[in-house]
């Protein structure tokens, strides 16, 4: 044991707990919502394209993609739009959650990269907007040539529309559908080795878009549904078990403390580095229960798979997780 | 040395040279007046600011948006001057450049792609235990396993040919002695980098990569997209120019911790699953990658210091890891330690992308050596090899008994 264990603990253990610092409608449908650290440290890095697991009191966990300035360590934004279909996730946000409110946060996971292009077609559809934001400015800033199509029902449900239109002028092009139809098949033309296409959007945008690009080589045009799947069961708030295979213990893990604190506190030994579910430096196996993964490293198959899991940030949803060390 | 204060500034400076052969010969003496002089210490001779504190080195490697990488992680500032090669698209690249490649070679070099190798590189660790200790009980363990190791499976791994293979290591020398000053170092491997450049430039392109292996998953990513196809070739580079070195004296650090200490080589006998902790307390303790340069983007104020925007600083990594204000009794090489957090393989965005292989090459060796050698001893005082910014052996006479 190192003298480095308070110190260390303290942080990890607020790693996954985010204070809403601010919340702004900007439509009638739309809350821009900006959380940060309670202790005023960085946030774990991200990449246009990422998204984070928003894990609301009730323990209700729902994906929103991150739509602020990469280069900003301390805030994220999202956007939430409320959902007509009763889920419960966005009518918490609108109606009940405050700013200073503590929410829980996962990830943040990228399933959606910018890849290098010489020159990029954005297509964003309502609330599809906002993985785009981060891509446009990158895109910018790597000197790429790039234009944004960008579909809603009518200009003043479409969140960031002005801003983007003052800002960037020719290369955003807004249509409403109460004016009529795009084909957007016909605005993203043939393939062509120098343009890669982002799709974010419903599942008719999405759809048009993959019909239209069928033939292209894959990986040049890149889509992302913006439904959240749904989590599965929602994450726990309250403490769970562990147990270590073949060492006869089980420990229990109180909320607010991370599994490799409470590892390391029962004397097993664990090799940690980045302590922000980034590096994978300690990756377990899990040979029981169901783990609650609030890591950057698992893709969504690897997730559900449920065979391993990085004890720095991640939790478990089912009573005893069961971990070969 | 002296360092003093002076008005109005503030800065404790300091004239002492830390690419001095006496200092890199060895670098303990000079970190530790470096950390109790400041947080940040003026280097005169160079005009850099130095840190060797953990806390201090821990966040200026997180702080990308403050401490810029593309301007050279080097002396040398990009921004002013030529670089002597193409800048790495990782190493060399700040986000959004950088975000493409390190996502490319984050998957590829994950601990859960690198599973499938390990029983491989296992049985490899074994065949060479086996020859070596064949030859004889007596070995210089640098040449015999640390070299030879990762010689015999890095390049495989990667997918480039047998023939050549001795340019890796004078290449990576150089590379890592380049991010110093132009020094009698510098001087030396300056005549014979432009071969050990056009062979490594060469291997790196689609046609001289064999399938199934890193720089085959790498064009691969191009195919999809991922890189372009210019990308490509510099992302196989940066698996060469920063996977070989770096691994060799890793291996180096944690033998000769061994061999040091023997209460400590029949514990990891005693406990095979102690490899993995033994490996990163032997990076902690010799940081293998010593320092590393990054240019501030802007003012930054640090414990009460001011550094103006564009300036070099200079993180010393080994000094972060042997800091008494955040590790116990640092200088001690111990298993029952936590090196959790050491900052050897760096931290943040361009946290060593490779540490995986690298644990995975040094576990499979230590494993084999401790399950074939009782004991380990040094039979001659083991030499330095001196480099401007990697902490390395040159020889290291070893003794083994068998088991």
């Amino acid at each position: 044991m190192t003298v480095r264990k308070e110190a260390m603990d303290a942080r990890v253990d607020a790693v996954d707990a985010v204070i809403v610092e601010r919340m702004r409608r900007i439509t009638d449908r739309v809350m821009h919502l900006t959380l940060r650290r309670a202790d005023g440290e960085r946030l774990p890095d991200w990449t246009p394209g990422s998204h984070i697991d928003l894990v609301l009191g009730d323990g209700t966990t729902r994906q929103y993609s991150l739509l602020g300035d990469t280069r900003d360590p301390f805030r994220y934004e999202i956007a939430v739009v409320r959902e007509h279909d009763g889920r419960g996730g966005s009518r918490h946000v609108h109606d009940v959650l405050q700013a200073g409110d503590v929410v829980g946060i996962g990830g943040p996971r990228n399933n959606f990269r910018l890849v290098p292009s010489p020159r990029y077609r954005f297509i964003a559809g309502g609330i599809g907007i906002t993985p785009m934001l981060p891509m446009i400015r990158a895109a910018a800033e790597m000197g790429a040539e790039w234009e944004l199509l960008y579909l809603g029902r009518s200009l003043t449900s479409m969140p960031f529309a002005d801003q983007l239109l003052e800002a960037h002028g020719e290369r955003v092009r807004l249509r409403a559908s109460d004016r009529g139809r795009v084909d957007v098949a016909s605005w993203i033309g043939a393939f062509d080795a120098d343009t890669k296409v982002y799709t974010c959007g419903p599942v008719s945008l999405i759809e048009a878009v993959v019909d239209a690009t069928a033939a292209w080589r894959p990986g040049w045009s890149r889509v992302e549904r913006f439904e959240a799947s749904d989590a599965g069961e929602p994450a726990r708030t309250t403490a769970f078990e562990v147990e270590v295979e073949g060492s006869g213990r089980v420990i229990t893990v109180e909320p607010g403390v991370a599994v490799a604190s409470a590892l390391r506190e029962a004397g097993f030994d664990l090799l940690t580095s980045c302590s922000r579910g980034v590096c994978g430096t300690c990756e377990t196996d899990v040979v029981g229960g169901d783990p609650d993964h609030r890591d950057a490293i698992l893709d969504d198959v690897e997730r559900a798979a449920g065979n391993c899991f990085f004890p720095c940030v991640s939790r478990s949803k089912s009573d005893r997780l069961v971990i070969a060390l | 040395m002296t360092i003093t204060s002076t008005a109005p500034s503030l800065i404790p400076t300091t004239d002492e040279d830390p690419f001095s052969e006496a200092v890199l010969a060895d670098p303990l003496p000079f970190q530790h007046r470096l950390r109790e002089a400041g947080e940040v210490v003026l280097l005169e001779r160079y005009g850099v600011y130095a840190m060797g504190r953990y806390d201090t080195v821990r966040s200026a490697l997180l702080d990308w948006q403050g401490f810029e990488s593309s301007a050279g992680v080097g002396i040398t500032d990009f921004r002013a001057e030529t670089p002597w090669r193409p800048p790495s698209l990782l190493l060399e690249a700040d986000p959004p450049h950088h975000n493409a490649p390190r996502s490319v070679l984050a998957k590829i070099l994950g601990p859960r792609e690198l599973r499938s190798m390990a029983p491989r590189w296992q049985a490899d660790a074994e065949a060479l235990v086996d020859e070596v200790v064949a030859r004889g009980t007596e070995f210089d363990a640098v040449e015999s396993f640390a070299e030879a190791f990762p010689l015999r499976v890095f390049p495989d791994a990667v997918g480039i040919p047998d023939e050549g293979r001795e340019h890796l290591l004078p290449y990576g020398d150089h590379l890592f002695n380049a991010f110093g000053p132009e020094n009698f170092l510098v001087e030396h491997g300056a005549p014979h980098i432009g071969e050990h450049s056009a062979w490594v430039n060469e291997q790196c392109a689609r046609d001289h990569i064999s399938s199934g292996g890193f720089g085959d998953a790498i064009w691969a990513a191009a195919d999809r997209g991922d890189l372009t196809t210019e990308q490509a070739p510099l992302v196989v580079r940066s698996l060469l120019s920063a996977g070989v070195d770096t691994t060799v004296h890793a291996i180096g650090a944690v033998l000769h911790a061994f061999a040091t200490h023997p209460d400590q080589w029949a514990r990891l006998r005693e406990d095979p699953s102690l490899a993995r902790v033994a490996f990163d307390e032997a990076i902690r303790l010799e940081a293998p990658v010593q320092t590393f340069f990054r240019t501030t983007t802007r003012e930054i104020e640090l414990g009460g210091v001011r550094i103006p925007e564009r300036r070099k600083i200079l993180m010393f990594l080994g000094s972060a890891n042997s800091d008494p204000r955040h590790w116990h009794d640092p200088e001690r090489f111990d298993l029952a330690r936590d090196p959790s957090g050491h900052v050897g393989f760096g931290m943040g965005i361009h946290q060593c992308v490779g540490q995986h292989v690298a644990r995975l090459e040094a576990v499979s060796l230590v494993t084999a050596l401790a399950r074939r050698v009782e004991t380990i001893e040094l039979t001659a005082a083991p030499v330095r090899h001196l480099n401007n910014t990697l902490r390395a052996w040159k020889t290291m006479p070893m003794r083994g008994t068998l088991a």
